[in-house]
């Protein structure tokens, strides 16, 4: 059987234009999919059933046994932590709030080590962007800075930007200046029509001369700037000036770089500059299929879109105290639940190792580095494969994932909402 | 089988022809009734005012670019937080709550409908899954058409049929209730940055004027006998001078239905500005209610403003970002591919600037000006103007001379020359209040034949019992009662269950989504036309398969089905 149209879960570009061929309730052929989508969907190995840890070992359980357990060492904790959510739908990642506010949890994102500094610096001076088909049918200059789509999101060049045929780029690539900024001669590098290749821990500079430039201060740029030449500033300023409408992409070559959220800052008052000459835009390129929907969830809920607090009662956020990583490399917390992602291959060692020490409970289709460090593993229906429910892409366009098979496994929401109603006395959100 | 009966209400219900007058209100299984068993749960509204639930035709609470502004704005959520208690959930945020903050403090105010002012048709599942987490009231979502590809090109094909073709697919495939123009043709001129200046301009690319778009748009939406009429944010939005701009646009307007106006323009105070400069910049609200009053066809609502800090968050991109020039301080925007704008920044309102000063006194005159109050609707464009919370203040404005004078008396020197509003007397009765905040927004909206915003038998049981007695309250001096009456209600009643009582939620909400299916002959549907669907599948950046919402997003939706070109 062919499905058409199918959406692809995997990272934030959320290509909707799959077909996949199953036979047998197995997917046997994907087209029109990255690689990465390519394994997202064929190389889908799940763990059969839950999991809990012995001392030797580990042993299945039932689901119901998996699942009160869970509600037992979160209600015995003081200092809960949840945390994920961005691989799964909003739907589950609603009850996770639900779950947090009830037992005054802390409750974050993966943003925590992606984006999160971009959300930060939007907090201080907003976010001039655009959904992604603006981008398609409009830009003649296209920069991606501290980001390497060719690898890290594989089709956003042909969906959206470069590659892209739009309505007044009928030439798309032919009609297009691509501006690659980096550290290193990335494969995106090698594509572009400008690279500008900065030293580590340069990029903050970088923007300020381009801002300078633009703002028609040339003369206080010295010749050299992170080393990239004067020369170059000034051309890449007068093509952003040019463009007829341009885009900004960035990833976390500037989010997790010296400077961290002031970079972004920077690159966002650039944007803001060039709007006084042109049309200008800026993104970030988000990781996870739904990151961007775990943030746009917890703020409709919470008013925050990660890092958020339960403890006293009310929704309290402040990012580098109320955030995963800092909360467990303080070795404060003293339980977490982990949905739908992989903080003991993604956290700094200190953080992970604190997953180890407290009873951490993973609900996740799959086996991961965190499974590792857990008590019980929860195995559950991978949104966009077996589950349908609600993403938001990286431009925050919501699209519906698909049910594509039905491999027999629970969704994560419904083992969530089980939790839920243990831990309220048997009474729903 | 649940029965509710409420004795001794001080009813106004001007849909009805009622004002006034002590009555006991029957209902059953969510609606009201001629008599109940004696079975039924009693209320004694101990002769308070009692008006059908509040509606709100112009509000942004749900969808893309109010949870944009709440992302921003972590300064904002930590200015209004609440605790879970009882059945509230946690709330956070004054100027853009949350979702349940939005929520419960409408319902404490007496609020069961809402329209939210702005859905973009390609993020239009994001507003839906909001009107789910907003359940104390019953929902519906403005659509907008103003940068519409292909509602322009069927503009500037003169083909009416056409346009209206696309507008119904749009509506059904977003599960949206009306045509909603924000800025016509400007938000796709924004698309380079640039604006429109009148609605004679012609957009970039596309050949049609804003006055095209809005003349075929009022005929589709009748051709369509969409319940509601086309709901227009006018151009120049909050440019000295604008008002003329505003006068032409209401020339335009033919009167086509009977049952209610033929445009809805919105927050006409952003749009009534005379004068060239921000120096210069004066009322125009004698002017704009001197031509809304000989045109029965057109209702407005205030877009007053109310000093303090708020956001503004309208799809009219190129307005806020000249706002972001004037203030510099920090600016979202967000395109939509081939649809519309956005763009959100913080404002402070103060007394200290003429201009503000001349922009409240604006709203109030619009209000206090025109003869009819079912014409001239109460709102602040919410959080445009302020937040809906100070829809009590208002009322005492529109009720209390008094109260206007003292609060003129604090405002910037200059504003007396540059408005009327210190010389009108007018001060607006229970009855005038109930018009404009419930019984004209139901009418406007077209929902009076789903029974809301009155009382009569049938009718949804949607009820506000305040705290006030008006046989012993004068408002006109006793204004700071008329405030606290209206800030929170003794019982809202929402379809025949007590959710709020004394400001605090009591049950958890289950509220409904109305949306519109016209349904056009086979031979002009959209999703039969081939150009359509190759222009759709070419330039926007979903397929078109994946793009109308589904019905999982809509728990409680009620369609309302109309048959177009009958």
């Amino acid at each position: 059987m062919i499905e058409r149209d199918v959406v692809c879960p995997f990272c934030g570009c959320l290509c909707d234009d799959l077909e996949l061929e199953t036979e047998g309730g197995k997917i046997v052929k994907v087209q029109n999919g990255c690689s990465l989508a390519e394994s997202t969907f064929m190389n889908d190995t799940r763990l059969p059933a839950p999991i809990r840890r012995t001392e030797t070992g580990w042993e299945d359980i039932s689901y119901n046994e998996a699942i009160k357990e869970t509600a037992e060492i979160l209600r015995d904790a003081d200092r809960p932590l949840l945390y994920g959510w961005s691989s799964t739908h909003g739907e589950a990642q609603s009850i996770g709030v639900h779950i947090a506010e009830l037992i005054g949890a802390v409750i974050d994102n993966t943003s925590t080590v992606c984006h999160g500094p971009s959300i930060l610096a939007i907090q201080e001076v907003g976010h001039p962007g655009c959904t992604l088909g603006q981008v398609k049918n409009r830009a003649d200059v296209i920069i991606y800075w501290g980001a390497n789509p060719v690898e890290a999101h594989p089709r956003h060049m042909s969906r959206y930007t470069t590659y892209a045929t739009g309505f007044f780029v009928p030439e798309a690539r032919r009609e297009r200046t691509v501006i690659v900024v980096d550290t290193r001669r990335t494969d995106t590098a090698n594509i572009a029509d400008e690279f500008v290749q900065i030293e580590r821990g340069g990029d903050y500079a970088v923007f300020s001369a381009l801002r300078a430039i633009v703002r028609g201060n040339a003369s206080v740029i010295p010749r050299k700037v992170a080393g990239v030449s004067k020369e170059q500033l000034i051309r890449i300023a007068e093509i952003c000036k040019k463009a007829k409408f341009g885009a900004i992409f960035f990833g976390l070559g500037l989010t997790m770089s010296r400077g961290k959220y002031k970079n972004i800052r920077n690159a966002i008052e650039l944007t803001d500059e060039l709007n006084r000459h042109t049309k200008f835009v800026i993104s970030p390129l988000r990781g996870h299929g739904n990151v961007y929907g775990s943030n746009e969830v917890f703020t409709w809920m919470t008013g925050y879109p990660f890092a958020v607090d339960f403890a006293r009662g009310i929704a309290f956020y402040n990012p580098g105290e109320t955030t995963a990583v800092d909360i467990l490399r303080r070795g404060e917390c003293d339980a977490a639940l982990i949905v739908a992602s992989d903080p003991g291959a993604n956290f700094p060692r200190a953080a992970a190792a604190h997953l180890a020490k407290i009873p951490t409970v993973v609900i996740d289709p799959h086996v991961n580095a965190t499974t590792a460090l857990s008590r019980i593993h929860i195995p559950c229906t991978a949104a966009g494969i077996d589950a349908a429910g609600t993403a938001y892409r990286m431009d925050g366009v919501p699209i519906r994932l698909k049910k594509v098979i039905d491999r027999g496994y629970p969704d994560d929401a419904e083992i969530l909402k089980k939790i839920y109603d243990l831990l309220n006395g048997g009474m729903g959100p | 089988m649940t029965e509710l009966w409420v004795k001794n209400a001080c009813v106004i219900d001007p849909i009805r022809g009622i004002n006034g007058d002590i009555m006991d209100i029957a209902i059953r299984d969510g609606r009201i009734v001629e008599s109940v068993s004696d079975r039924a749960e009693v209320i004694d509204a101990e002769r308070c005012l009692t008006l059908p639930g509040g509606i709100d035709s112009h509000t942004h609470v749900s969808g893309t670019k109010v949870n944009f502004g709440r992302y921003m704005s972590p300064e904002d959520m930590r200015a209004g937080r609440t605790k879970r208690k009882g059945k509230m959930h946690v709330t956070s945020g004054y100027y853009v709550p949350t979702t349940f903050g939005n929520s419960y403090r409408y319902s404490a105010m007496g609020y069961t409908t809402l329209l939210e002012g702005a859905m973009a048709p390609l993020e239009a599942r994001h507003t839906h899954e909001e009107f789910t987490a907003t359940p104390h009231q019953d929902m519906m979502a403005n659509t907008l058409f103003d940068g519409n590809w292909a509602v322009m090109d069927a503009v500037r094909e003169k083909d009416i049929r056409k346009t209206a073709a696309v507008v119904a697919w749009t509506l059904k495939a977003a599960r949206g209730y009306g045509i909603k123009l924000t800025n016509p043709g400007g938000t796709e001129a924004w698309g380079w940055g640039e604006d429109l200046t009148g609605i004679h301009d012609t957009v970039p690319h596309f050949a049609v004027t804003p006055a095209e778009i809005i003349t075929t748009m009022i005929r589709a939406n009748e051709l369509l006998k969409l319940p509601h009429s086309v709901h227009l944010h006018c151009n120049n939005l909050g440019k000295p001078g604008n008002y003329q701009t505003t006068l032409e646009t209401f020339e335009l307007v033919p009167d086509l239905n009977d049952a209610r106006q033929t445009l809805y323009a919105t927050h006409v105070q952003f749009h009534a500005y005379g004068g060239g400069t921000w120096k210069n910049i004066c009322s125009k609200a004698e002017e704009i209610t001197r031509l809304v009053n000989s045109k029965p066809q057109i209702v407005m609502d205030m877009g007053q403003i109310m000093f303090g800090r708020t956001m503004t968050m309208t799809a009219d991109g190129p307005m806020e970002f000249n706002l972001h020039c004037l203030h510099n301080n920090k600016w979202s925007n967000h395109d939509v591919e081939l649809e519309t704008g956005s763009g959100i920044i913080p404002v402070t309102y103060s007394k200290k600037s003429t201009v503000n000063c001349i922009m409240w006194a604006i709203g109030l005159e619009l209000a206090l000006l025109t003869k009819n109050p079912w014409q001239c609707l109460l709102e602040t464009d919410n959080p445009n103007g302020a937040p809906f919370v100070k829809y009590p203040e208002v009322i005492g404005l529109l009720m209390s001379k008094r109260y206007r004078d003292e609060e003129c008396a604090a405002l910037h020197a200059g504003t007396e020359q540059k408005t009327s509003l210190y010389a009108l007397e007018r001060e607006m009765d229970w009855h005038d209040i109930a018009v404009m905040t419930r019984a004209g927004q139901a009418k406007a909206l077209g929902i009076v034949s789903q029974g809301k915003g009155h009382l009569g038998v049938g009718a949804e049981a949607d009820i506000a019992i305040y705290p006030i007695r008006t046989d012993s309250v004068d408002p006109a001096r006793e204004y700071r009662k008329v405030v606290e009456g209206f800030q929170k209600t003794r019982y809202t009643i929402k379809r025949g269950r007590v959710v709020s009582r004394d400001g605090e939620i009591i049950v958890d909400g289950a509220n409904a989504t109305f949306w519109v299916d016209a349904k056009v002959p086979e031979d002009i549907r959209m999703e039969n036309d081939p150009e359509f669907i190759k222009r759709f599948e070419q330039f926007y950046t979903v397929r078109m398969s994946n793009y109308p919402v589904q019905d999982v997003y809509l728990p409680r939706g009620r369609c309302i089905e109309t048959e177009a070109f009958t």
